[in-house]
């Protein structure tokens, strides 16, 4: 089997471990300590970000204003919207500044 | 009518009920699902592996993950950990809606865990919130369309992907920063959100300079995660319980 098919299986592994993993640690224990608890918390916001702290670091003034208008839409709209008005401004920029 | 028959009605009538929820789900991930698909094969992937990645991960945020680091040539258990670590969030989901599905015999019980999304998780946990039973047939209306849907666009979006000729012009290469910077966005009204995106950032940018690539996600991430644990509880809304 090639190397991207192990990558698949092992990821569907890992992932439905995630998934029925909770159930069971849980169905274990009685309380979480809250400190474990805080930092299963801050767990999405903590991967996410450093997803697009270094690509925008290292991005120019067109995919900086798309991932401007699109924050900005965030704080209103929903993914989609915000989504789409961050691509549509990323097209668009990249016709003038490439 | 028997009563066997009145209850498969009501599991039929339920269902439907479920597929209705869906609706918007399935809209609203449909260009994801094509969006994967296409960006799936810009990295290299064939198009029955793109569709067999959303067939057995079904996780948008983790197979987008995954695509973009296998196009970097990350070393492959770095990219299963890095899965890992974006779906780890379901853990939180799966200890939640546990106790909403205990009576569910355990093939069933399995099966739900598999399509445990996060708008899965939060129509369901609504529902056991209005003091509604969760069934297995309501959930399955709810998850199944989504499923089918998500893996037939991501297919279609690989085969269509090709036909793409200018993925810079079209800006395919930055969607995904994106559509991440919406996914932190929406965590925001969480407790300490901004001094953990803060540290996150912070950190994955000093890690990605110093150590590199793929490093900076997982030290990034550490990095966020670790000023919620010091932090004493309380500034992270999470009460200690007797």
């Amino acid at each position: 089997m090639s190397t991207t098919l192990w990558i698949i299986i092992a990821g569907a592994i890992a992932t439905y471990l995630t998934r029925i993993g909770g159930h069971l640690v849980i169905s274990r224990f009685e309380n979480i300590h809250p400190r474990v608890e805080a930092g299963l918390n801050a767990v999405p916001a903590a991967v996410l970000t450093t997803l697009v702290a270094p690509a925008a670091l290292g991005a120019g003034p067109a995919e900086w204003a798309a991932l401007i208008v699109a924050g900005l839409v965030s704080l209103r709209g929903g993914l989609m919207a915000m989504f789409l008005a961050g691509a549509a401004v990323l097209v668009l920029a990249r016709q003038f500044v490439g | 009518m028997s009563a066997e028959a009145d209850s498969e009605n009501h599991a039929k009538s339920d269902f439907w009920q479920g597929v209705r929820l869906s609706l918007p789900v399935v809209v609203a991930a449909a260009p994801f699902g094509l969006l994967f698909g296409a960006l799936a094969v810009d990295n290299g992937f064939s198009v029955l592996e793109a569709f067999l990645m959303s067939a057995m991960v079904f996780g948008g945020a983790s197979q987008m993950v995954g695509i973009e680091l296998f196009g970097q040539h990350v070393a492959p258990w770095l990219i299963v950990l890095s899965i890992f670590a974006v779906n780890f969030r379901h853990v939180l989901y799966s200890a939640g809606i546990g106790r909403r599905i205990a009576h569910w015999p355990l093939v069933q019980q399995a099966v739900g865990y598999f399509i445990l999304t996060d708008p899965q998780f939060a129509v369901a946990e609504r529902k056991a919130e209005a003091g509604e039973t969760v069934g297995f047939a309501w959930y399955m209306g709810l998850g199944l369309p989504v499923y089918v849907f998500w893996v037939t666009e991501s297919a279609l979006g690989a085969v269509f992907g090709k036909l793409i000729p200018n993925t810079h012009a079209l800006g395919i290469d930055f969607l995904l920063p994106i559509y991440f910077l919406g996914l932190v966005m929406s965590f925001r009204k969480r407790p300490l959100w901004l001094p953990v995106v803060v540290a996150s950032a912070a950190a994955s940018i000093i890690a990605y300079k110093t150590v590199g690539s793929p490093w900076h996600v997982s030290i990034g991430a550490v990095a966020g995660v670790l000023l919620a644990v010091i932090l004493p509880p309380h500034h992270s809304g999470v009460e200690a319980r007797p």
